[in-house]
């Protein structure tokens, strides 16, 4: 926030609705949301067309190389990502840790991410997110996963892929699942919508509303292992609307250049000739992980319920 | 083999004899605006090319992140048959970041950045605040009748001043300006797109379809 910046008058003004949490992720789509660990990479985030940074501690890569308990950034940091751009700043923290999603909003994050990336602080319960001002974006596997957390106040979904690996397998198989999940709402009776709410396990509710709107009621961005101008424009072409890079830009040998291609693939995502140009001379990707060589237990997509 | 999908809009958006309005659509609520300017009769279709502006009697400029949207315009050749076009009298209406790409004017830019300008104002971005000061009001628009428009403002900009040749058409209780018009250009802070607020796109209309009938 800059000194010139002023809140409206609270006495005639709604902060914190849902249309203004979920607003901010309309506002994003079309878009590259990339992690930062520095505000040196926010910088070059912002100057190569991020619509947003996603502050975190250690990139997926590193919180995978490493081992270890993945928790919310040091506040100094964040503090200092948010000084040091003017697009939304978003961070992360620990699945049901709801002091962490409190100290989140009180350093002023644009939204908070409760994310399966760092290590869960809670294995039954997520936060209740209607409990706060800032929103919240969450990852699902599928839309049941992804109805249950907008439920819970969620105000953005992102598909979850498999963070940190450069391995867009994953990611490809949760929008594909999310997707194909919609589209078969759609072709229901109510009778079968009532039987679809209790297979998805999620509330008839929001069963019901995707099925007459064909959509989720919140933005649905991917994210997990994409690497590549060509992967970004992959997830838009399967109905994304956006894209999350995390390990994907600051592991390759020039993030500056990725960063670049990566936001015109995800803008001209349905144009091959595009995609082919910003594609050129990026130097190294990210080394990458295949998913299939992980074991079970390392695989963050399994992370939330 | 083609693209799995295609910036395309649904049947119906282009087949409308109403007035040819192009969405710029490098970034941000473009699919909204196209729904609202569909349902109002306008004959839609996106713009991202510069052979794209061509057909065009009025374009709108959505929410998003202007940053994005200026390296974008520049960087695929965009901006400057834009701002001939403005120039040229082409009715624009832009939102949020919208209006910022409107402006002559912009403070709190990035570095570097530029706006195609056209509205005689000085614009601030995010002069709210972060997310947490985002909100929702009722407005009066006297331009628009009696009946207050529900505004929801997004990481909002602000007019912080108003030049001889443009007009204010909205303050916020504390007085700051956040609707403006100029000629044939239309600027909000807030986004009339998103919760079924009609009016200010139809005001737009009115300005195409009188620009197309002196063209």
């Amino acid at each position: 926030m800059t000194e010139a910046s002023v809140p409206a008058p609270a006495a005639t003004s709604q902060t914190g609705s849902s249309r203004v949490k979920r607003g901010l992720a309309e506002m994003l789509k079309g878009g590259v949301i990339m992690d930062v660990v520095t505000a040196e990479q926010a910088r070059i985030a912002e100057d190569a067309g991020a619509v947003a940074v996603m502050a975190l501690e250690r990139v997926p890569a590193d919180i995978r190389a490493q081992g270890g308990v993945a928790r919310m950034s040091d506040p100094d940091l964040i503090e200092a990502i948010i000084a040091e751009v003017s697009i939304p700043v978003m961070a992360k923290a620990r699945i049901g840790h709801f002091v962490e999603a409190q100290v989140l909003q009180a350093l002023d994050v644009d939204y908070i991410d409760e994310s399966e990336v760092l290590s869960p602080a809670d294995y039954v319960n997520h936060i209740d997110k209607w409990a706060f001002n800032t929103p919240f974006v969450c990852g699902a596997t599928n839309l049941g996963e992804a109805l249950r957390r907008i439920n819970e106040g969620a105000a953005m979904i992102r598909s979850k892929g498999e963070a940190g690996t450069g391995d867009v397998s994953e990611a490809t198989k949760h929008i594909r699942k999310i997707t194909s999940e919609i589209n078969a709402l759609k072709s229901m009776t109510r009778d079968e919508l009532y039987v679809a709410a209790k297979e998805l396990q999620a509330p008839y509710e929001l069963v019901l509303e995707v099925a007459e709107t064909g959509k989720l009621p919140v933005v649905l961005f991917t994210a997990g292992g994409v690497a590549t101008p060509a992967d970004a424009a992959m997830m838009m072409q399967l109905g994304a609307d956006g894209v999350f890079v995390g390990s994907g830009i600051f592991k390759s040998g020039n993030p500056e250049a990725r960063a670049a291609a990566v936001v015109k693939a995800t803008t001209f995502y349905d144009d091959p000739s595009v995609i082919a140009e910003v594609s050129r001379g990026l130097g190294e990707a990210m080394v990458g992980i295949n998913v299939g060589d992980l074991a079970a237990p390392h695989r963050l997509a399994e992370r939330g319920w | 083999m083609t693209t799995l999908r295609t910036e395309s809009l649904d049947a119906g958006a282009a087949a409308s004899a109403g007035p040819r309005v192009g969405v710029l659509a490098l970034q941000g609520d473009f699919r909204e605006h196209a729904h609202v300017l569909t349902k109002l009769g306008a004959s839609v279709s996106l713009v991202r090319r510069p052979a794209e502006l061509d057909a065009i009697e009025g374009l709108v400029i959505p929410g998003g992140e202007s940053t994005v949207m200026d390296k974008l315009s520049r960087a695929y050749g965009l901006a400057e048959p834009l701002k001939a076009a403005i120039t040229a009298g082409l009715p624009v209406y832009g939102t949020c970041a919208g209006l910022i790409m409107l402006a002559d004017s912009v403070l709190d830019a990035i570095a570097g950045q530029q706006s195609l300008g056209g509205l005689d104002v000085v614009v601030r971005r995010n002069a709210f605040g972060s997310q947490n000061q985002s909100f929702e009001t009722d407005l009066d628009v006297p331009a628009l009748g009696d009946a207050p428009v529900h505004a929801v403002f997004i990481r909002g900009p602000v007019v912080e001043s108003v030049g001889p040749s443009a007009t204010a058409l909205a303050t916020i209780s504390d007085g700051r300006v956040v609707a403006v018009e100029q000629g044939n250009l239309l600027g909000t802070s807030f986004h009339p797109e998103i919760n079924g607020e009609y009016r200010f796109h139809k005001y737009f209309l009115a300005k195409v379809r009188a620009a197309a009938t002196t063209a």
